[in-house]
């Protein structure tokens, strides 16, 4: 565009403009990360030191190796990863048998259960903190694997969002599959899933980032260094570590956001059609 | 369902989806055979257990305890009738709450809403790396709300922040921020919008990409110059997306609780101290439960009536469009 029309200036100064904007922007939203970064490797006088120094002269590896030695980091991860992995596999198998009910089989009381569905969505999981951790406490589940993963582990918005793409299938593939006798199993597992992989990645991936990032509940249910998640992990080498070590416990929030970061780099686009995907139907 | 998650929002509210009630395969003729129905059952039962044992009856359990004085740890619960409701509708403290709420949201959704159409507007023009941005803004969504809010702990330290050498930079004296009542809920939605802006990104982008190029053509033609043609063109054909994530956005605001427990506990002086963070007070650090349980079903209200409204609104835009 420049080039074919090299003298219009007003053009060419409204794109100056427009990257300047997007360096301004970059700035303003990396620095949080960036600093994150560099601090886990300053010493503590680059920390504590006027005009603030940018690139570590000196990186002290030494302090992710005295993060993870002053909270106990390996079963952190532990529990995140479990409780994280076996949430979203349960999370996306209800998710997926229900959108397969709700989307292909016949059911005399069909909108009661979406409307059913459509209410648990409504009542957020802030609300029922309590009486949930007063029934768990009443199953002796407190501070166990299934009390931090079973009340997160039914799907509202994935069984809508998973329902809409299979009424998306193409119709006559469906069609030749029931022609040819297929049961309802085979047809879910040999050609609904192999057709619907985009949304599965797409829903799974977001449900790890709720799963691995989920705070109050993990906060409430579990009472014991021992079945701490990373999120809570981080917050407790924080109260120890408190305003002084902070290349430390910079090196520890790196241990939470690195695994959200590398899927991130990895399936960005997936995550961001998830997301789109609710505000920008037809 | 996880917490936005925090604020990357499960969906609370997110009703988005197609809820046409028809079938899609219409050649399956016959009416629902038995085993369909047993299919059917079967395929929901995980899902509809789940629901029953901790979303609805812990809502019904939950309106029970608001009728309760008790300790949680005593095995009698005395009947108080409507008496924590009074406690909470008179007290100063709680009218605090509601207002630190109001204030909280407000800035959040205010945040998130124009700096998010602002930065669509500029990463939908064609400048090269565009993505790249898109990406940085896009990336603390994803990010423990926990850690980051620890970051910003360290940002915000009034000595040797980054923050406050910036300011000193420009000559300005930095706030004591978190220990200040006044700056602590400004420091709290910073941490808030810079977290969350991604996702009114990228649902902005989605929008503006898919407003029709010949409405841009006519208006050209028209003589309309760039800020003419974003009241008349842009801004009209964005409202339906700008009211479903002012909706969204308020929905999640209402549940944003670990930046506030890592950063301020609801402090100094109370002065962050929201509805979500006053439920999780109540009930598991001065276990007050009836308090906390009439707490939780003033914010499920506020919550279910702006649902409500959402739906209401929705419907009426498939009607008429």
């Amino acid at each position: 565009m420049d080039r074919r029309r090299p003298f219009n200036a007003r053009a060419m100064s409204w794109q100056v403009v427009g990257y300047l904007a997007m360096a301004f922007i970059v700035i303003m939203m990396g620095i949080p990360l960036f600093w994150m970064l560099t601090g886990s490797l300053k010493t503590l006088g680059e920390i504590y030191t006027f005009p603030p120094v940018w690139i570590p002269n000196h990186p002290q590896w030494s302090n992710f190796s005295d993060a993870w030695n002053r909270a106990p980091f390996e079963r952190f991860y532990l529990n995140s990863i479990i409780t994280t992995f076996i949430g979203m596999s349960i999370e996306l198998v209800n998710a997926t048998l229900t959108a397969y009910a709700l989307a292909f089989l016949r059911f005399p009381y069909k909108r009661l259960v979406f409307i059913l569905i459509l209410a648990a969505l409504m009542i957020p999981s802030q609300v029922t903190i309590l009486p949930n951790f007063l029934t768990m406490a009443n199953l002796d589940w407190v501070n166990t694997y299934q009390g931090i993963i079973l009340p997160g582990a039914s799907v509202a918005f994935g069984t809508f969002l998973l329902r809409q793409y299979f009424m998306g299938l193409p119709k006559d593939v469906l069609d030749a599959a029931k022609v040819d006798g297929c049961s309802h199993l085979r047809l879910l597992w040999s050609v609904v899933i192999p057709m619907s992989k985009p949304v599965l990645v797409t829903f799974g991936l977001l449900s790890i980032v709720w799963k691995w990032n989920e705070f109050l509940w993990t906060l409430v249910i579990t009472n014991t260094l021992d079945m701490r998640t990373l999120p809570i992990g981080i917050a407790y080498l924080f109260d120890v570590e408190g305003n002084t070590q902070w290349g430390v416990v910079m090196a520890g929030t790196i241990f939470v956001v690195a695994p959200m970061l590398v899927i991130f780099l990895l399936a960005q686009r997936y995550i961001v059609e998830g997301i789109t995907a609710g505000a920008t139907k037809g | 369902m996880s917490d936005a998650q925090q604020a990357l929002d499960p969906g609370a509210g997110r009703t988005g989806v197609d809820l046409g009630f028809r079938e899609r395969i219409s050649g399956w003729r016959q009416r629902a055979g038995r085993s369909e129905v047993i299919l059917f059952l079967l395929f929901i039962a995980p899902n509809m257990m789940l629901f029953s044992v901790f979303t609805f009856w812990p809502m019904i359990y939950n309106m029970y305890l608001s009728t309760v004085r008790w300790d949680m740890i005593s095995p009698t619960r005395q009947s108080v009738g409507t008496a924590n409701f009074e406690y909470l509708l008179t007290q100063g403290s709680f009218h605090n709450v509601l207002l630190n709420t109001f204030y909280f949201t407000a800035g959040a959704v205010g945040g998130t809403l124009i700096l998010g159409l602002l930065f669509a507007l500029l990463l939908n023009q064609p400048l090269r790396g565009r993505d790249g941005v898109r990406a940085v803004v896009f990336a603390p969504t994803l990010l423990s709300g926990a850690a980051i809010a620890i970051v910003w702990i360290y940002m915000f330290d009034p000595r040797f922040g980054i923050i406050a050498q910036m300011l000193a930079l420009s000559g300005i004296t930095s706030p004591r921020w978190l220990n200040d009542p006044s700056w602590a809920m400004v420091a709290i939605i910073i941490v808030y919008v810079w977290k969350n802006l991604g996702i009114t990104l990228v649902i902005y982008l989605a929008g503006l990409q898919a407003i029709p190029k010949e409405l841009y053509e006519a208006a050209k033609i028209d003589g309309a110059g760039p800020l003419r043609t974003f009241w008349s063109v842009t801004l009209p054909m964005l409202s339906p997306i700008t009211f479903f994530l002012f909706v969204t956005s308020l929905l999640s605001s209402f549940q944003a609780f670990d930046i506030i427990h890592v950063m301020t506990s609801g402090g100094p002086v109370e002065s962050t101290m929201t509805l979500i963070y006053y439920v999780y007070e109540q009930g598991f650090v001065v276990f007050n439960a009836g308090r906390a349980a009439a707490a939780a079903l003033v914010l499920f209200v506020i919550m279910f009536v702006i649902t409500i409204l959402q739906l209401h609104y929705s419907e009426r835009k498939v009607h008429y469009g």
